[in-house]
């Protein structure tokens, strides 16, 4: 017999106990009513920024202004972008002056060096955000890797305003998590922190120490 | 690095916590880390009826899981093989170091990137890799600073909780090589940060434990702030997830309420900064993440646990720490008094199990039975019902059916037995009650001054001058 079947064996052949229901997880939820749109995106803002993340409007037609002007202005001088992306695509036609733009675009174990060492700030996409918490849900794809958000002390992240959940639980359900997870998926609510030091916080631990997200509302927003 | 060989025979316990009791620089370091841990917790649990709500469901969630754990645990397993993740499953500790032993040598790893992972601790998986001539790094900054001080992880959720920033900068200065002291914690983490960064590339396998495992998916849940736990799973070639056998839930949609309980019930955090969700290996095309993922299923005790209708309960737990964080007793002798992995209530607990109740019983003793950790536990766990079964079950006699447990009966002496024979014999009886309470009232004068533990830290114990009995006839004349 195997570790596996000793184990399982051990299992069944514990007493079964009363039946335990199914958690009524809809009722759960059904107790945490969604949010306006406004209220929503209030709340994901001071979350993010309570999470000491920087949250900047802009448009889907804009944000590589306002990319370029934080960019100068925190000193990037590389940026790693997916360049198979839309985003990216909008990016590199119209790349910010002074700063080069580094495609993700080999495996790691060809560049890993580079990766860790000379890159200033990436910028990705998100798949949505969870207002609750003030997060960000990536799911990393053969165009915008894993490493992308992890590695590069800088990380800006375009959000489409409408893109917003009120809680985790809704963004499983209504983007239908459940039926085909990726290889990885990511929720981000800001920049890397520990706290193993005398309780005293402190950010940029092993992850980015800033992130910056350009959120792209329908209208308006200053570059 | 090693990992230190801990002593946990029971017997010790008590000198141990004597010496952290003595130890006044330890002891503030934790009631400040205890009341800091308080604070935060409550102030995310502003919402009474929503905190009711939230761990009636986390309860629920626990128990449909455990209900039904064989047969999540083969879904598990079938949709982790089906998404391209190896399953191996693991008795014992030696089992579950000697499954990533195989692997490393296979894959010809020499460096392990380990992320935190309390199982691993269980295990004593560094220890185990060092024997079969690898290296493992622990990079959680916690546990990098414990390991690089030759320690052992004092709390489960914060490892290096018992060390000031003073004692983290004078480690660091003497044994990093180029490093000054600095007690400035930015410097400390960005020194951190800079050496190990290097190392997750060198590492041939990263090593993380999981939070919860969900079988509906086959997807690997792991919470962090670092991003290390990323780094583990993400950069080496090889990530091996180690966990319980009981990690496991039912479903994705059960994961929301756990993990809103998770962290505030740990650190007040309303989330962490990473929830870190993996369902495969790398696919064709994907251009980073490891090319082998395996996940280590270890019972290592969990099964006794299982097989007890009442102790099941121990497995509800999600490794919280917050009823360490409220237990009186551990805020004053703090983590590595306990000679355990898990220290604290769920220590007390869950010990039993993983190492049998000779070397672990005292642990349940060592509590008031204040309750503070049932009243906190995000899972309600009825810690102080089972500290009490624990404490028969260490006094049980052997071959009685209150013994059930590996190493019940280890508390039993012969001295105590035959006291409390001799108790209940007389207190059956009502003519020897009646005759022995009135010589004891009558001689308190000659009660002994020495009264073994009781009067090491209290005044001696003496009977009143006067019987109940004799009070109430006196009032009622
Ligand atoms: S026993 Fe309860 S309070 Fe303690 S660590 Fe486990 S879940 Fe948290």
């Amino acid at each position: 017999m195997s570790a596996r079947d000793r184990i399982l064996g051990r299992l069944r052949a514990a007493p079964k106990g009363s039946p335990v229901a199914l958690p009524d997880i809809a009722a759960w939820h059904a107790t945490r009513p969604p949010l306006a749109t406004d209220a929503a995106l209030a709340k994901f803002r001071s979350n993010m920024e309570a999470a000491h993340a920087e949250v900047h409007d802009t448009t889907a037609q804009d944000w590589p202004l306002l990319l370029a002007r934080l960019a100068a202005e925190k000193g990037v001088r590389t940026l790693l972008f997916g360049p198979d992306t839309p985003h990216g695509a909008q990016l590199a036609a119209s790349a910010p002056a002074g700063v080069e733009l580094v495609p993700y675009d080999r495996p790691v174990a060809q560049w890993r060096d580079r990766l860790f060492d000379g890159i200033d700030a990436s910028i990705t996409g998100a798949r949505s955000a969870i207002a609750d918490t003030g997060s960000m849900v990536l799911w990393p794809d053969a165009n915008e890797p894993r490493l992308m958000s992890l590695v590069p002390p800088i990380h800006f992240v375009l959000l489409d305003a409408a893109r917003m959940h009120a809680n985790l639980l809704a963004a499983m359900l209504s983007e239908r998590w459940a039926s085909g997870m990726p290889t990885n998926a990511l929720v981000i609510s800001g920049p890397s922190k520990t706290a193993d030091i005398q309780q005293v916080l402190a950010y940029g631990a092993h992850g980015p120490r800033e992130v910056i997200v350009l959120l792209c509302l329908a209208s308006g927003g200053k570059p | 690095m090693s990992q230190p060989i801990r002593i946990h025979a029971a017997r010790d316990f008590k000198e141990r916590s004597l010496a952290a009791l003595n130890d006044p620089a330890q002891r503030k370091n934790f009631r400040g880390a205890m009341d800091f841990l308080q604070m935060k917790r409550r102030a995310q649990f502003g919402d009474k009826d929503e905190l009711t709500t939230l761990r009636d469901l986390g309860e629920a969630i626990r128990r449909y899981a455990l209900a039904n754990l064989p047969e999540l645990l083969e879904q598990l397993e079938r949709n982790l093989t089906a998404n391209g993740i190896q399953v191996h499953w693991a008795e014992t500790a030696d089992e579950a170091n000697a499954i990533a032993l195989g692997i490393a040598r296979r894959v010809d790893a020499r460096l392990i990137a380990k992320g935190k992972s309390m199982v691993s601790e269980e295990v004593g998986f560094n220890h185990a890799m060092e024997a079969g001539g690898l290296e493992t790094l622990e990079t959680d900054m916690g546990e990098y600073i414990v390991q690089l001080a030759g320690e052992a992880p004092s709390h489960i959720i914060m490892p290096a909780i018992h060390k000031t920033k003073q004692q983290i900068a004078a480690l660091f200065a003497e044994k990093i090589p180029g490093v000054a002291y600095s007690e400035d914690v930015d410097t400390l983490i960005r020194i951190g940060r800079q050496v190990l960064r290097r190392k997750f590339a060198e590492a041939g396998i990263g090593l993380s434990g999981v939070n919860f495992a969900v079988a509906e998916t086959g997807t690997l849940f792991l919470v962090e702030n670092e991003g290390n736990g990323r780094m583990c799973t993400t950069v080496p070639k090889v990530h091996i997830a180690i966990t319980g056998i009981e990690k496991v839930v039912a479903r994705l949609e059960h994961v929301p309420p756990l993990n809103s309980l998770l962290p505030r019930s740990a650190t007040g955090q309303a989330v962490t900064t990473y929830l870190n969700l993996i369902s495969s290996p790398r696919k064709p095309g994907e251009l980073d993440g490891p090319e082998e993922v395996h996940l280590i299923l270890v019972d290592n005790g969990r099964t006794q646990a299982y097989g007890d209708l009442q102790l099941r309960a121990t497995l509800q737990c999600i490794r919280c720490g917050a009823c360490m964080n409220h237990c009186p007793v551990y805020a004053r002798i703090g983590g590595h008094a306990y000679g355990t992995t898990y220290p604290g209530p769920i220590g007390a607990i869950i010990s039993p199990h993983l190492r049998g109740l000779e070397a672990t019983y005292p642990l349940s003793f060592a509590s008031t039975l204040c309750g503070a950790c049932v009243e906190v536990c995000p899972v309600r766990i009825p810690i102080v019902d089972l500290l009490v079964r624990l404490r028969n079950e260490a006094q049980a006699r052997e071959g009685s059916a209150d013994a059930t447990l590996r190493g019940s009966g280890a508390a039993r002496t012969t001295l105590v037995s035959t006291i409390w024979n001799g108790w209940a014999l007389i207190y059956s009886r009502l003519r020897m009650y009646r005759i022995t309470s009135w010589f004891m009232s009558r001689g308190r004068a000659q009660s002994p001054v020495e009264q073994g533990a009781w009067t090491r830290s209290r005044t001696p114990l003496t009977p009143a001058p006067k019987r109940l009995r004799d009070l109430i006839k006196e009032t009622n004349q």
